[in-house]
């Protein structure tokens, strides 16, 4: 783990193979690098365990929002999705312990339903998903303020917030484990395993030439609404983790659609569709906590974050635009 | 009207283009003098289209010269060739629908008083225009999306005279118009003639170019074949010059007619958008070839089969018993396959691997039927069967070429087992070696008791593999050839040049 890493970057890129998930690895090696040098504590197991945890919500937010990109639309709704199921949750439950899952499987469902509305909107009434979900977006901002009259009511039971604050105390070597990593690495593995399944091949391949798609049979609007759904029960659990974590408010989803999106073209998807790998999503999403991280070691200002998700994103799509032309 | 007069208005001498290295025009001749029509005849792919673009500045020729109104011209671009005079009328209309007829026919140069438009002038001088080729019915204020096509066509061509055209391009005029439609334009162009202006005309329809031209100049393979005098030609010389090629190839063995099996397919009367009236029967064990233009309904047979745009009217049944193939997955359970001619745009799945691609439609429609395991591996033994050269199963397809993404594709649809396969231009853009290979596949096929339906618009292909050949003409069946046709009876069918068979 010493410099010569980022020297021997520029050489490597050009030849991996595009979509792949070294690209993204070479950048959370020097990032941990820095972090290294900088803040040694950090990647000592104890506080590295506790960074995954916090980080878990926007992780699997883009593993959400990976099957949408991948899939050649996009997902706005998420943030506020996410804003939405803290401030339901926090009303519904009001404190009583008693009605924490059945809360916590409403959640899920209104997050699938979200989502195939989302799904429904956009492939059915052919309602560009830009729109559909940021129309989805505002109708959730306003639903949440109005039924909730201008400020959150009501309070999370410490049972649903255990998921996003507890851990397993005194684990071997690795010392803190939180609830909200152990969540974060089962569903990966899913994710992993439903992007190598019928399903997940086929949804690559819609994003890559929806044409072809239809005339082998695919039904294309089927697979891009379970997408949207796919995205909205990301949000739903990870508006469970943060809720957890940080309570309740309105600005509990605030921008996470932006990171969730900056993370995945960080990970080396191809907006538009049909390449990249949920893997390298989700490492896009660690990249970005990390940075932000970084950031923070070095004084610089949290205000700059989303400058620096904006830079990027168009840094991020205008390298893998460039290098796909030059083919 | 037959001799060439003195001074040509247009003269085009050794004209020569390639792209990416393939010669599609090559030393072509051709001269038009003012008050001519001069007409342009070929097979699809003959270097007509090419050449018009070169002659409006759509294309620079790589060689010779255009030489208009006594002057050597390089045209930097479309709107170089307008100010000097040359316009083109595109089959597809290059109109505002929103917009008037007179600011259509003004775009762009719109007559200006004091910085203003001049909208008075503007309306009064396009009334003008439009009466002096004979249009007095149509208000030069009426909004363009409200007019017929052959309207909007007197609209293209009174722009094109509004920029002081002196010579016309007209790309396939008749193709969008209906019969009586027909008539109007003929009239149209009889006045564009006796004002002089020159008219290069572009048609595949040999009753229009015979009834309306004074020479006739015909391009095959990007070269010129001849230029005639049309009072001094006959329809079956033309198309002589059109086609005139030497059969080379080798094409396996037809069909022997035990092989032929009952009919599997049969359409009754059947259309949609595109077709009319198709009657076609399909048998089991034998090559049916579809013949005809661009345009002609012949890809639209194929996709109304499929289900991409099915059938409205008529009667389809599958082995006797009717069925309606409403979509690509009800086509492909009854046990249809469709190779689309479009293979980059809608064949493959560009960044996706071959296996990916090969595995495409059975994970799509037959998924639940057949074991994952049990899938990819005969897959993968159908990809080792079609002898995909110098790619493994898991390199992305585009980086394969043209035959062999080809015969990715055609594994896809073998992993169904389908009944009948239609073959739309199976190989377009592929290199000789792989096409001698997918022809083979398609006869194994056949052998082995697929119905198969292949269209294709190279000639000697159609005639090598086909039991019988359809010939299709404006969306309906215009005749039908058995084994052994020549490449002159399928074109004279598919162009219209003999009275086609009572049905």
């Amino acid at each position: 783990m010493q410099t010569v890493q980022p020297r021997s970057l520029p050489l490597r890129l050009p030849r991996v193979r595009p979509g792949g998930v070294l690209p993204i690895l070479a950048i959370l090696a020097v990032l941990l690098v820095l972090v290294g040098i900088r803040q040694p504590d950090f990647l000592a197991p104890q506080s590295l365990m506790s960074f995954l945890g916090r980080s878990a919500p926007i992780i699997l937010l883009a593993a959400g929002q990976y099957f949408v990109i991948v899939s050649g639309e996009f997902d706005l709704s998420v943030g506020s999705l996410v804003t939405a199921q803290v401030v339901v949750a926090a009303r519904l439950i009001d404190s009583d312990p008693a009605r924490t899952w059945p809360v916590v499987l409403l959640l899920l469902a209104f997050g699938a339903l979200v989502g195939l509305v989302n799904g429904l909107i956009t492939t059915r009434l052919r309602v560009p998903s830009f729109i559909t979900t940021l129309g989805m977006f505002l109708i959730l901002v306003g639903a949440v303020y109005l039924w909730s009259d201008g400020a959150p009511k009501g309070g999370l039971s410490e049972e649903f917030r255990r998921f996003g604050r507890r851990a397993f105390e005194d684990v071997p070597v690795l010392g803190r484990v939180p609830y909200a990593l152990l969540v974060l690495v089962v569903l990966a593995v899913a994710a992993v395993l439903l992007m190598r399944s019928d399903f997940g091949r086929t949804l690559v391949a819609v994003g890559d030439n929806p044409r072809t798609a239809e005339l082998s049979g695919v039904r294309v609007w089927r697979t891009r609404t379970f997408a949207f759904i796919l995205s909205g029960l990301a949000a739903a659990v990870a508006a469970i983790l943060l809720g957890g974590y940080s309570g309740v408010s309105f600005q509990a989803g605030a921008g996470l659609e932006f990171g969730a999106i900056t993370a995945v073209v960080l990970g080396g998807v191809a907006l538009g569709g049909g390449r990249g790998a949920v893997v390298g999503a989700m490492l896009g999403a660690l990249t970005l906590e990390l940075l932000f991280a970084l950031m923070n070691f070095y004084g610089v200002s949290g205000a700059l974050r989303s400058t620096v998700q904006g830079g990027i994103i168009l840094l991020a799509v205008a390298v893998s635009a460039t290098r796909s032309s030059s083919r | 009207m037959s001799d060439p007069p003195p001074t040509p208005l247009l003269t085009l001498r050794g004209i020569g283009k390639s792209f990416l290295g393939v010669r599609v025009l090559d030393g072509v001749d051709l001269d038009v003098a003012p008050g001519e029509v001069h007409a342009v005849v070929g097979e699809n792919g003959a270097g007509k289209s090419t050449l018009m673009k070169i002659v409006s500045g759509g294309y620079a020729p790589d060689g010779g010269t255009v030489e208009f109104a006594g002057a050597t011209r390089t045209f930097r671009g479309p709107r170089d060739a307008q100010r000097a005079g040359i316009g083109i009328i595109h089959q597809e209309f290059n109109l505002l629908p929103e917009r008037t007829v007179a600011e259509n026919v003004y775009l762009g140069h719109e007559p200006v008083r004091r910085g203003l438009v001049d909208r008075r002038g503007m309306l009064d001088r396009t009334t003008r225009l439009l009466a002096s080729i004979g249009e007095t019915t149509l208000p030069a204020d009426a909004r363009v999306g409200q007019l017929g096509v052959a309207q909007q066509q007197v609209v293209e061509i009174a722009k094109a005279l509004a920029l002081d055209a002196r010579l016309l391009i007209m790309d396939e005029p008749t193709a969008a118009l209906a019969d009586h439609e027909v008539e109007l334009l003929y009239g149209l162009v009889r006045r564009l003639q006796e004002r002089g202006i020159g008219l290069l005309y572009v048609s595949h329809r040999l009753a229009e170019v015979f009834d309306l031209s004074g020479r006739i100049t015909v391009l095959k393979d990007g070269r010129r074949v001849t230029t005639v005098d049309t009072a001094d030609t006959t329809a079956d010389q033309l198309v002589r010059h059109m086609v005139g090629r030497e059969l080379s190839s080798y094409y396996p063995d037809r069909a022997a007619p035990e092989d032929r099996g009952p009919v599997r397919l049969n359409l009754r009367d059947a259309g949609n958008r595109k077709l009319r009236d198709v009657n076609l029967q399909l048998r089991a064990g034998e090559v049916l070839g579809i013949g005809g233009l661009q345009g002609s309904g012949r890809s639209a047979l194929a996709r109304a089969i499929f289900g991409v745009s099915p059938f409205t009217t008529g009667d389809v049944t599958l082995d006797d018993r009717p069925v309606r193939l409403r979509s690509p997955r009800t086509a492909m359970r009854a046990g249809i396959a469709y190779v689309t001619e479009d293979r980059k745009g809608e064949g493959i799945v560009p960044r996706q691997s071959v296996l990916d691609n090969a595995l495409l439609a059975s994970r799509a429609v037959f998924a639940a039927r057949s074991g994952r395991a049990a899938r990819t591996a005969r897959v993968r033994e159908l990809l080792a069967a079609v002898e995909i050269r110098g790619a493994g199963d898991d390199q992305e397809i585009r980086f394969l070429s043209g035959g062999n993404q080809q015969k990715v594709v055609l594994a896809r649809w073998l992993a169904l087992n389908p009944r009948i396969l239609l073959f739309d231009e199976p190989t377009r853009g592929i290199d000789v070696g792989a096409k001698s290979a997918i022809h083979d596949l398609v006869r194994r096929l056949a052998r082995d008791g697929a119905a198969v339906l292949m269209i294709s618009s190279d000639l000697p292909e159609l005639l090598g593999m086909s039991d019988r050949i359809v010939v299709m003409r404006d969306g309906h069946v215009a005749g039908e050839l058995p084994a052994g046709a020549t490449e002159e009876e399928v074109v004279a069918l598919a162009v219209g040049a003999v009275r086609e068979p009572v049905q």
